[in-house]
């Protein structure tokens, strides 16, 4: 238990160190890489100003995630509910994802203007297919001997999808939720890069522009603390969602419950 | 209820399976099939169920009192098919809870407590299936299956999965709880066909016919050293055995 807590706090400490010796051994100046120290001071003293962009690029984030996630859940429903929608939509799906969304970030700016919109529609339409994928994929795979028990028990196709399919594909669900938590930044922040007044996409391309590497630094580093939080968050409440789900990885013996 | 089967035909990939074939389940007798794999005994107890849609399967059934057999089978699988997201007692209610939008009434759970109580499990009821053994998923199975109150249970191997000595307790259990009802079995084990069974028949050839049925004496669940159990296994094996050649 007490490793548990103190990996983390281990790996950070490692890390921090690495970066240390990168600054000694380059002999970099500060205006180029500057060390952990010297990034820590400007964090803390530039504490306002960094936390008012952080909370712009943090609803961004939550906005693009739920919007994303909403709409992917309701593609792969429709998806799977209307069979012959899946010759007409799957196309659009994979076209959608060949398009880089770096690519059309100045076109959704050009649409929806220089405020949070464009943002969340930058994250929403980067997290919209592995979620929609995920889903699908989950609703589809469900064990044809759930559901023929299912139909032997006399359940409606609502009843099926809702009760059947709908749990089985909680664990897949999960999945893309995860892969939607680890993207869901990348979406906000170029967003930002491609024009904004505010978030730290902003302030990163402003800090850069006046030289004030420091300043970058911190802000980096608060997007990075954003996305790691929000990936353990999101990892929280998937394994919330799927507790059935025993994680073998961590309990061997979890394998062989069926013939204990 | 008896129950008739009338010619039913099944064919895999364009070769005939089985055709003409007529199967009769007198009521609340325990019916069993025996045969080898790949002779239909299953797309055969999918047609009663009304599951068949992998198989090219076709036939027409008949029930004594004039109404359609469909909505009055439970079907229990080789694989239990516990909803593992679903504890013990609500994987017992999932008819009621398919049919009440996933919600069920206090006189259902009593009913569900109680046979979960009837096969052993009484103090499982709020455990998840993935914390049983196989032999306790497979009671958990036996008491959904019991839940259901259908004239007609159609049973897919249903403990082949298990080692022996579990098998023949799930054996006594399953023909106690289940005496008065329907029955058709499919199985590999002449032993548990003989065990369990009013009639015995066994599926095979090719195009596969049903033989005689075979009725062994006295009560189920026999001993597994009864003589006249012993001496029919044996006869049973033989014919199995001479199918193949």
């Amino acid at each position: 238990m007490i490793a548990r807590m103190l990996r983390p706090l281990l790996i950070t400490l490692g890390l921090t160190l690495l970066w240390q010796c990168v600054v000694w051994l380059s002999a970099a100046p500060p205006f180029i890489l500057p060390g952990p120290l010297q990034v820590l001071d400007t964090l803390l003293q530039q504490l306002p100003l960094l936390t008012r962009h952080a909370a712009v690029t943090l609803a961004e984030i939550l906005l693009g995630l739920l919007c994303g996630v909403l709409l992917g859940l309701a593609s792969a429903l429709s998806l799977i509910t209307w069979g012959g929608l899946r010759r007409w939509l799957m196309p659009v799906l994979v076209v959608s994802q060949a398009i880089p969304v770096f690519a059309l970030a100045p076109v959704l700016m050009l649409w929806l203007g220089y405020g949070m919109a464009s943002k969340v529609a930058m994250a929403t339409l980067i997290i919209y297919f592995p979620v929609t994928a995920a889903c699908f994929d989950g609703l589809r795979r469900t064990p044809t001997g759930y559901l023929k028990l299912a139909r032997t028990l006399g359940a409606s196709r609502r009843a099926q999808l809702l009760q059947i399919r709908l749990p089985a594909a909680l664990p897949a669900f999960a999945s893309g939720l995860r892969v939607a938590a680890s993207v869901a930044p990348i979406g906000a922040v170029v967003g930002e890069w491609v024009g904004s007044s505010t978030g730290l996409g902003y302030l990163m391309l402003n800090a850069n522009a006046r030289m004030q590497v420091d300043l970058m630094f911190a802000a980096l580093l608060v997007l990075a603390l954003i996305a790691v939080a929000l990936y353990f968050l999101i990892d929280h409440l998937a394994r919330r969602l799927t507790p059935w789900q025993a994680d073998t990885l961590l309990n061997p013996d979890a394998g062989s419950a069926g013939s204990r | 209820m008896d129950i008739r089967l009338e010619n039913a035909s099944l064919s895999w990939q364009h070769h005939c399976v089985f055709s003409g074939l007529n199967l009769d389940l007198p009521a609340r007798q325990w019916t069993s099939i025996l045969g080898q794999s790949g002779v239909g005994k299953s797309s055969l107890l999918q047609l009663l169920c009304g599951i068949a849609d992998d198989a090219d399967v076709h036939g027409r059934v008949y029930c004594s009192d004039g109404k359609p057999l469909a909505g009055r089978v439970a079907w229990m699988a080789q694989d239990d098919l516990l909803l593992p997201w679903l504890s013990v007692l609500d994987n017992v209610l999932l008819e009621a809870r398919l049919h009440q939008h996933g919600r069920c009434n206090a006189e259902q759970r009593e009913r569900a407590r109680y046979l979960l109580a009837q096969v052993g499990l009484a103090q499982l009821a709020d455990a998840r299936p993935a914390q049983l053994s196989g032999g306790q998923r497979q009671r958990v199975a036996l008491a959904r299956t019991l839940f259901q109150e259908r004239p007609l249970v159609c049973m897919d191997e249903p403990f082949s999965a298990l080692d022996a000595i579990n098998r023949l307790k799930l054996q006594d259990l399953a023909a106690q709880l289940l005496a008065d009802r329907t029955v058709l079995m499919i199985t590999h084990d002449p032993l548990e066909a003989l065990r369990l069974s009013d009639r015995v028949l066994v599926l095979q050839g090719r195009p596969a016919r049903l033989s005689a049925p075979i009725t062994p004496p006295g009560d189920a669940p026999r001993q597994v050293s009864d003589p006249a159990v012993l001496s029919l296994q044996g006869q049973l094996l033989e014919l199995l055995a001479g199918g193949r050649a």
